[in-house]
């Protein structure tokens, strides 16, 4: 006969179990509580009550993905054959620990796996947004400071990539066969090069007239970024410590792909306003390089709704990875992500309601924390 | 006025054979090739019989050359054979674009309405309670996607309360099988339009000419629903149809979600199966979808709005 623990008992051994994760919170909060006044727009956070609560929940899931190991009661693979579909508070015989949310279709604890998962998306969702934000801020400069050709090209091609239902484009870019073809590989070599190429410019446009200090900087660019690069696209990592599966680069370089062109029009739009400004027409005087004014000039003064979006764009990507698993594309079967959990649990909740709840409450919750936080971010900037 | 359409028009072509060039070459790569042979005859096809059916098949012939002949036939109406269901596309996708757009029609009638109202309400008096509450819930709908909500709404109406179906079939519609998808689907886009609405009536409702009406003595009820009312509601418009593209995504996910045998279904199965004309035809429903609304979006933004004038 199987033993079940009660609902409070759930409860408050899931609370314990977040020990390492509520310390780490309440040391984060009360420092940067403490030097807010120094800490600029994310000290202004404390201001707002959204902004706070957006806050917390965003940190509660990176703390959860850095020390899942700890919160986690059993590995996310392991299958108990016996407990398949149990509901939550089951106890396994075995070890005596109960199974918090229960256990999935094949006998997997499902607050584990929840607890692992936030790490897939808590390392591919922010990653695949910075770079989509490099790729777009390299190519929205030129084409909102320049205008004319430049611009309606590259206009057209962001339009062209928009104009595609985002699923179909993961239909066709995220499937096993595309993996025998070198498509992923070219994608990720074409996308994963603009870093490169935007530090470069970046250090080269302000620090060209000092060569010591440039030569320095770009050979430190060219060491990381080429280190980053071969284990990135390559695999190849002479050190070993950037791995990515064929799979996840796939996964990765698909949606960077999706990405870039909403944040291109996001920057061409802002860099358009930004360059009637007096202090462009003032560098523009002093004869400043075009890539300088864009560069050192512009981009810095759009940094307020750039962040506003960049927490939006993380929510996005991690709906669009949720989307990803929710239709099984890219990833491995037993990958313990929430678009997989989903996928594999939803058939059941006829039979065990709460199966599929642990997964789907996880993504909701990160995702409103990543959207409050904008808003509180959104808020606080507008003050200036 | 007219120019400018036709040079859209003219942009719509140019894109949309662009896409389908995209689409039919990556449904023609060479292990998605594979893949059709084995599925249209026994997956334990040897790779001579593989090659061979190929062969026959026509799918050996230089991509270009097949690519002008679909955009040939195409033009004339004829969208080919779907390898799938082993009809001509048009009969498979005919009836499933009916039955999206039934799913559609339901969703925006219960949507805007909802999304308008609470846009209104909480932008009328910015920062107040009611503002900050609707803000709020505006944001938890946008957080939320489909395939949470749709989840989340099926262990609540249909396995604990009962009341509604968690399956819908295309076709025979009632109540029980359809107020779920809709419900979902109008939940995740609501929050979008409404946050867009309130930001607008905000905007508004700090006019010179609502300031003017206050003056007057007008009552706050007639300040907001004669003055303002019609002002914020232009921009709105906008985003409503920018809400098409979206809704297509969504709509993949629905109708997996629920079962419910539409374009987003038949789109699915499609790329399972890499049925090339079948595909082909669904990206270029999509595509016209997308740059159609956004053409009606510009349009009618400038003639509800006299202040702009498109060039």
């Amino acid at each position: 006969m199987l033993e079940y623990i009660g609902f409070f008992d759930i409860w408050a051994t899931v609370i314990a179990r977040f020990w390492p994760v509520w310390l780490s919170l309440a040391v984060i909060l009360g420092a940067s509580y403490h030097f807010r006044r120094s800490l600029s727009l994310y000290g202004r956070l404390f201001d707002s009550r959204i902004g706070m609560v957006g806050l917390v929940i965003v940190l509660f899931w990176i703390l959860t993905a850095i020390f899942a190991d700890i919160v986690a009661v059993f590995d996310p693979l392991q299958q108990f054959a016996m407990l398949k579909r149990k509901a939550p508070g089951v106890i396994d015989a075995e070890t005596g620990q109960a199974l918090l949310f229960g256990a999935d279709n094949l006998g997997r604890d499902l607050f584990s796996r929840m607890v692992h998962g936030s790490r897939f998306v808590l390392v591919i969702a922010p990653a695949a947004t910075l770079f989509a934000f490099i790729v777009g801020i390299t190519i929205g400069l030129p084409a909102g400071y320049y205008g004319g050709k430049i611009d309606a090209f590259m206009s057209f091609l962001a339009n062209l990539v928009l104009a595609f239902p985002v699923i179909l484009l993961f239909y066709l870019l995220v499937t096993p066969g595309i993996r025998e073809t070198p498509i992923p590989i070219a994608m990720a070599g074409f996308f994963f090069i603009f870093p490169i190429i935007f530090f470069g410019v970046l250090f080269y446009s302000r620090y060209a007239t000092r060569p010591g200090l440039l030569a320095v900087q770009l050979a430190g660019t060219f060491l990381v970024g080429g280190w980053l690069y071969s284990g990135l696209v390559f695999n190849a990592d002479p050190l070993g410590i950037i791995t990515l599966a064929p799979n996840e680069l796939n996964i990765f370089a698909s949606v960077v792909f999706v990405n870039s062109p909403t944040v291109f029009r996001i920057v061409r739009g802002i860099t358009m306003d930004i360059k009637t400004r007096d202090y462009v027409a003032a560098a523009q005087t002093r004869g400043e390089n075009a890539w300088y004014i864009m560069l050192w000039e512009i981009l810095p003064n759009a940094r307020g709704p750039l962040i506003v979006d960049a927490c939006l764009r993380i929510g996005y990507t991690t709906i669009l990875l949720g989307t990803l698993g929710f239709f099984g594309l890219g990833l491995a079967p037993e990958s313990p992500d929430w678009g997989s959990m989903i996928n594999q649990t939803r058939a059941f909740i006829r039979i065990v309601p709460t199966i599929a709840l642990p997964p789907t409450l996880a993504l909701a919750m990160f995702v409103l924390g990543l959207n409050l936080l904008a808003d509180g971010l959104r808020e606080q900037s507008l003050k200036d | 006025m007219l120019q400018f359409i036709l040079r859209r028009l003219a942009v719509m072509i140019v894109t949309m054979i662009c896409l389908t060039l995209v689409v039919f070459y990556l449904v023609n790569l060479e292990p998605n090739l594979k893949k059709l042979a084995l599925e249209q005859n026994n997956n334990r096809m040897t790779e001579e019989a593989v090659e061979s059916w190929l062969e026959k098949e026509g799918y050996r012939r230089p991509l270009l050359e097949r690519y002008a002949e679909w955009i040939g036939n195409a033009a004339t109406g004829d969208f080919g054979q779907s390898t799938r269901f082993r009809k001509p596309v048009d009969e498979v996708l005919g009836p499933r674009i009916g039955y999206t757009g039934t799913l559609m029609f339901w969703v925006m009638i219960t949507m805007v309405p909802t999304a308008l109202l609470i846009g209104v309400l909480a932008g009328m008096r910015e920062g107040s309670k009611t503002d900050r509450s609707l803000s709020v819930v505006s944001i938890a709908s946008t957080a939320t996607p489909e395939y949470v909500s749709g989840i989340l709404f099926t262990v609540l109406f249909a396995s604990w309360l009962g009341v509604l179906k968690g399956v819908s079939k295309a076709g025979g519609i009632d109540f029980n099988n359809f107020a779920l998808p809709v419900m979902t689907m109008a939940i995740y886009g609501m929050g979008y339009i409404a946050r867009m609405t309130r930001a607008s009536m905000a905007e508004v409702m700090t006019a010179q000419y609502i300031r003017t009406a206050r003056l007057k003595g007008l009552s706050f009820r007639a300040q907001v629903l004669r003055h303002a009312l019609r002002n914020a509601l232009i921009a709105p418009f906008t985003v409503i149809m920018l809400q098409f593209p979206w809704l297509l995504t969504g709509v993949v996910i629905v109708e997996k979600l629920f079962n419910y045998k539409g374009f987003g279904w038949t789109l699915v199965e499609a790329a399972d199966n890499n049925d090339i004309d079948l595909l082909l035809s669904c990206s270029l429903v999509s595509v016209v979808v997308v740059l159609l609304t956004q053409l009606i979006s510009d349009i009618g933004y400038a003639y509800l709005n006299p202040r702009i004038r498109v060039s």
